[in-house]
């Protein structure tokens, strides 16, 4: 990576006793698009507050562009700031909105005319200058917003669930919307959100937060693949877990004890006699006839079929195993296929073992 | 529902406006017309005396004036209320609300004592050697200002916090990040948004000070002689009901006409706080 636009090194923020944000860190590079993905209340909100300036750290640095962040006001950052509720000012204009951040930095009409024009180019709404906020639609909001927090050019862009207000066709329009933007402006992107699919969508790299803390880190892709803790493995998609002992460990991968049987899977760090969960995707398991022969590179266990959901592009089959664990399977629906298997039918689950992942409990 | 059903639920409060208002004004207003004799020569009168339109000027600058210094003192206050906790603020409201616990009359006269040549202000004043001879605090445009300043602050705070209670601090916050210090945060984002609560407090305080009686007429000298003092004199004084009447009516015109104007300014600036 480049030289980092953005560092946390340590951050947290106590509120009496409670620990909102434990000891954060992170880099940021130029250009890239991280987002803070947890539930509420995981300190994602209060990260993203105390980069912007208002909510002060109670221990921790942070750097941007390799300078000390934290003795400068918000208004002397420059960083750009989309909150969930837009927060445009409601007795201002459009342009007068858009104008605010640019008359604050003394630029002269003619440059504010101009930039605020553009601005609204960029995000689709050109015209609109004399409208006022509550005469858009929450979208229109949206975008006026995303306008007013770029066009000074700031050194970074945050933006606090900015999606959460809209419904899902609009979300997904905007989610394409803010990638375009990103990519056009190059600009560095701190998004926050408790949507794992917007989450998967948009980002370079994705932050998992927990109570506090930062779970994993990384690629879209990594996290999915390779969840770190379980938590992450339930919390990005969906996953299956099956409770067990890690009983055989070595090089890439760990053997746990899950009843009767033995599973297999990828895993890191693990020490035999560990109580250990293996978690596998709901899609990487196929549906078989029962005692059907699994191949040396697969698990496979055997159930019973309870329930079978129909969702349109597919199908969730509900299949309860010998030890009362519900595991959950998705098969595509494809038009030539009708399904074999009905509810309370015996079946084996089979999947690959590098599908699998071994995590501590 | 039909939405008439729930008109009668207003209707109490209807009769009694209509019994102890407007019939009395009706009356007052055919008084003017017609006492002694039917005819506009009472009105014709007040704009013809120099003295009546001086007492209608009096009145209009010491309203004024209270309304102003109620502003600059119930800001802070009401600022302070909408950014308290909840015990800071509960106990603001009871402070601001302790003058309705007294008659009106009981604390002109505290103001009175108070204020008065050898009165405890003034003592204190002179003992600790701040001014050499008692200061004339009282009898004067500076006495009734005290005294009508205190009894209208709460019509000022009051609705100023309601409104400035529901400014969202994320306005604040969005000017702050978009490159605004505190004081352009506050002149172009803060007190916009205040405005709705400044005109509703000025409209109150200005509009019920225009018929204040006694206060400007236990604190005041003779040169504060208020409209409410100068309709008073006129009845009990000369028995001249016409005049008094006039003056009544053209009083509640300008109160009326004061309203409309403060109400048109808000309609014009409404917009909704979201």
């Amino acid at each position: 990576m480049l030289a980092p636009v953005l560092e946390l090194v340590a951050i947290r923020k106590v509120y009496g006793d409670t620990v909102a944000v434990g000891d954060v860190s992170f880099a940021l590079g130029r250009g890239e698009f991280l987002t803070l993905l947890g539930p509420s209340g995981s300190g994602k909100t209060t990260t993203l507050m105390m980069v912007a300036g208002l909510v002060a750290p109670s221990a921790g640095t942070m750097l941007l562009d390799g300078k000390p962040l934290d003795p400068l006001p918000p208004y002397k950052r420059n960083i750009g700031l989309v909150f969930q509720s837009y927060a445009l000012f409601p007795h201002m204009t459009v342009a007068q909105n858009i104008a605010f951040p640019l008359e604050m930095r003394g630029m002269d009409r003619r440059e504010i005319q101009r930039r605020t024009g553009r601005a609204l180019d960029l995000v689709g709404l050109p015209g609109y200058e004399t409208r006022y906020p509550d005469q858009l639609s929450g979208g229109q909001q949206q975008r006026i917003a995303l306008a007013r927090a770029i066009v000074f050019e700031p050194r970074l862009l945050l933006m606090d669930e900015p999606l959460g207000a809209l419904d899902k066709k609009l979300r997904e329009q905007m989610q394409i919307e803010i990638m375009r933007l990103h990519k056009q402006l190059d600009i560095s992107v701190i998004y926050v959100t408790h949507d794992q699919d917007e989450a998967l969508v948009m980002s370079d790299r994705i932050a998992v937060f927990n109570s506090g803390r930062i779970e994993q880190l990384g690629a879209p892709e990594e996290l999915y693949e390779r969840p770190a803790s379980r938590f992450v493995a339930d919390f990005l998609g969906e996953s299956n877990f099956f409770p067990g002992i890690a009983k055989v460990v070595g090089g890439e991968h760990c053997e746990i004890e899950h009843g009767k049987d033995r599973l297999r899977g990828r895993s890191r760090g693990l020490a035999a006699g560990q109580a250990a969960v293996l978690a596998v995707r709901p899609e990487r398991i196929r549906l078989a006839p029962p005692g059907s022969p699994a191949l040396a590179s697969e698990n496979f266990v055997s159930g019973r079929v309870r329930n079978i959901v129909y969702l349109g592009k597919s199908r969730k089959y509900i299949v309860q195993i010998d030890d009362g664990v519900e595991i959950a399977v998705f098969e595509q629906a494809r038009g030539d296929r009708i399904p074999t298997v009905g509810v309370g039918d015996a079946v084996t689950l089979i999947w690959p073992v590098d599908d699998s992942t071994v995590l501590s409990a | 529902m039909p939405r008439g059903r729930w008109f009668w639920l207003a209707a109490p409060a209807l009769l009694l406006i209509g019994a102890v208002f407007l019939v009395p004004v009706g009356w007052l207003l055919l008084r003017s017309l017609s006492d002694p004799r039917w005819g506009l020569q009472n009105y014709a009168a007040v704009f013809a005396h120099p003295v009546y339109l001086r007492v209608f000027w009096n009145t209009i600058v010491i309203a004024g004036s209270v309304t102003a210094l109620c502003l600059l003192i119930g800001y802070p206050v009401a600022y302070t209320m909408a950014h308290a906790g909840e015990r800071g603020r509960r106990f603001l409201v009871f402070v601001i609300l302790i003058p309705f616990w007294t008659s009106l009359l009981v604390r002109t006269y505290a103001w009175l004592v108070l204020l008065q040549q050898n009165g405890l202000v003034n003592r204190v004043l002179v003992d600790s050697g701040l001014v050499a001879a008692p200061l004339q605090l009282v009898y004067n445009r500076l006495g009734v200002l005290i005294g009508m300043v205190q009894v209208q602050l709460p019509f000022m705070v009051l609705p100023l916090y309601a409104v400035l209670s529901r400014i969202h601090p994320r306005y604040g916050q969005a000017a702050a990040t978009l490159g605004a210090p505190p004081v352009a945060e506050f002149r172009r984002v803060y007190l916009p948004l205040s405005l709705p609560g400044v005109f509703t407090g000025c409209a109150l305080v200005f509009i019920t000070s225009l018929g204040y009686y006694i206060t400007p007429a236990l604190l005041g000298g003779r040169q504060d002689l208020m409209i409410a003092q100068l309709i008073l004199i006129q009845i009990g004084d000369f028995g001249n009901w016409g005049l008094a009447a006039a003056l009544a009516i053209i009083l509640l015109f300008g109160a009326a006409v004061t309203l409309a104007l403060f109400y048109r300014i808000l309609a014009a600036r409404q917009r909704p706080l979201r």
